[in-house]
């Protein structure tokens, strides 16, 4: 089991490296959110590949849940583009492909777990013979009757996640998914993403916790509203000459904008 | 638009509803005991009890299916599972149609049980109890309509408790309950004239003399039906997909 994941990984990084020649997924093109007096997002332009983990890093506040919302299409943007499989963003048909879940987990608290999965399979016209298979992906297999309320933070994010995977989509976008969790969930939720993309889909992950991003395929470091590196782990590690990823974020953070 | 759908919706609205078994119990008995109440306050004086009884079976599905509806979107609003659901496949009719299907069923239930307690035991003369409980029924779905509408001007759910006194109370006093319409002064009847309230309380009145369905008994529904759509469209353009 532990070698077939890691030889599977190995496959998806190799794959990952060849990026540039995979078809673009989600494209940004000086995209700019102002919100009150706060440019959010200044003129932020960017590729996602297909079929691959892209890990947004940055700090918080520093516009990856802005930059997440806009490529769902529900947020209010100033100006630029995005397109998702080749249409603008929020279109109706990309609403079956895109799987959005939200930082803080967007289900009923007063709802059981499996009651929850039962309403969102239904609305994405899923199986609800799903269920069990996605609460299992997310490691809540036994919780299915607990009230979602009565769940920690970090158990609840997971229902948030099982009930996007019911959707079957193939771009996932999820927002800090792995905020709260205790390492051996964190590594198994990464390895489910690898999954995923190892089977097509891609996902857009955002995280403040550098070095999360060395599980991803791709890195894309945000501050201040603006992309500062676009590169894959090693890549990052090599143009900032330190192995230690936190640190290679703050020499990038750090140099004068370009 | 799709029936799975709004099933699905009006089915995890009341399922949500079912764990919250004081809620339940406040529903469906609260009515009762408030009638109790008040047929006893005017126990000398049972005209009193004759003429307003019919009118509050129809006041408390009103009033509660607005704070119950208001108070769920704006927690909808706020909890970030309304903006997810309008990244679904789910679409706004539907949303808002579930919603109205499920407070549907809890006002029915609620007024079989207060039209049951008050006929029966309270020795309520109606003629025509059926027209009780299907105004009661479009009543509560008048006022789903209205919370859907005010819980887009609510960023709080302490504000959307206090849209009630707003747009509830003025319409409580001006619908015939206090007084009879046609006796107030000509502005305060204008302005009843064009509340929905007032309407539906006409056609209590009617239904507590009159046998049968009758003609003016359409046009009360008509009027109720007519604000429900208003203001369910008016709030189907609330909920936006794209906010700042």
């Amino acid at each position: 089991m532990g070698t077939s994941r890691y030889i599977q990984r190995m496959v998806n990084i190799a794959q990952a490296s060849e990026s540039h020649a995979r078809a673009v997924a989600i494209e940004v093109r000086d995209l700019v959110v102002i919100r009150g007096r706060n440019r959010v997002l200044d003129s932020l332009s960017v590729d996602v590949p297909e079929g691959s983990v892209t890990g947004l890093l940055g700090p918080s506040g520093c516009g990856k849940t802005t930059l997440i919302r806009s490529i769902v299409g529900v947020q209010i943007v100033e100006s630029g583009t995005v397109q998702v499989l080749g249409e603008p963003a929020g279109s109706a048909s990309l609403r079956e492909r895109v799987g959005y879940v939200t930082q803080s987990s967007s289900v009923y608290p007063d709802l059981t777990v499996a009651q929850n999965l039962h309403f969102f399979a239904a609305i994405a016209g899923a199986d609800s013979a799903a269920i069990a298979g996605a609460l299992d992906n997310v490691g809540l297999g036994d919780t299915a009757d607990s009230l979602t309320g009565n769940l920690s933070g970090g158990e609840r994010t997971r229902v948030s996640i099982a009930a996007s995977l019911l959707a079957d989509p193939d771009i996932y976008l999820l927002d800090e998914p792995t905020v709260g969790l205790d390492p051996v969930l964190r590594r198994d939720l990464w390895q489910l993403f690898a999954n995923l993309a190892t089977g097509g889909k891609t996902l857009l992950v955002s995280s403040h916790v550098m070095d999360e991003a060395g599980r991803c395929d791709r890195v894309l470091l945000m501050r201040k509203g603006r992309l500062i590196a676009d590169a894959t782990p090693d890549e990052l590690r090599a143009q900032t000459g330190e192995d230690d990823l936190e640190k290679a974020f703050l020499i990038l953070a750090e140099r004068p904008a370009t | 638009m799709s029936v799975t759908r709004t099933l699905a919706t009006a089915r995890r609205v009341l399922q949500q509803l079912s764990h919250d078994r004081r809620s339940i119990a406040l529903m469906v008995l609260m009515p009762s005991v408030l009638l109790v109440i008040f047929k006893y306050v005017y126990y000398d004086n049972p005209m009193v009890f004759d003429r307003i009884g019919p009118q509050m079976l129809g006041l408390f599905p009103f009033i509660i299916m607005f704070l119950i509806t208001s108070i769920t979107m704006v927690r909808e609003r706020t909890s970030g599972t309304l903006e997810r659901l309008l990244t679904t496949p789910l679409r706004r009719v539907e949303l808002i149609l579930g919603y109205a299907l499920a407070f549907a069923m809890a006002a029915l239930v609620q007024s079989l049980v207060s039209s049951a307690v008050a006929i029966w035991l309270l020795d309520l003369t109606v003629r025509t109890p059926w027209v009780i409980v299907l105004f009661a029924v479009l009543d509560a779905l008048l006022g789903t309509a209205l919370g859907l509408l005010m819980s887009a001007f609510a960023t709080t759910e302490f504000q959307a408790v206090q849209f009630m006194p707003l747009v509830i109370i003025p319409q409580i006093l001006l619908c015939g309950l206090l007084t009879p319409r046609d006796q107030m002064v000509d502005v305060l009847r204008w302005i009843s004239n064009v509340l929905p309230l007032s309407y539906a309380t006409d056609a209590f009145n009617e239904a507590t003399v009159k046998v049968g369905f009758t003609e003016d008994m359409w046009t009360d529904a008509a009027v109720v039906g007519g604000y429900m759509l208003a203001a369910i469209t008016l709030a189907s353009m609330t909920l936006r997909r794209r906010t700042p």
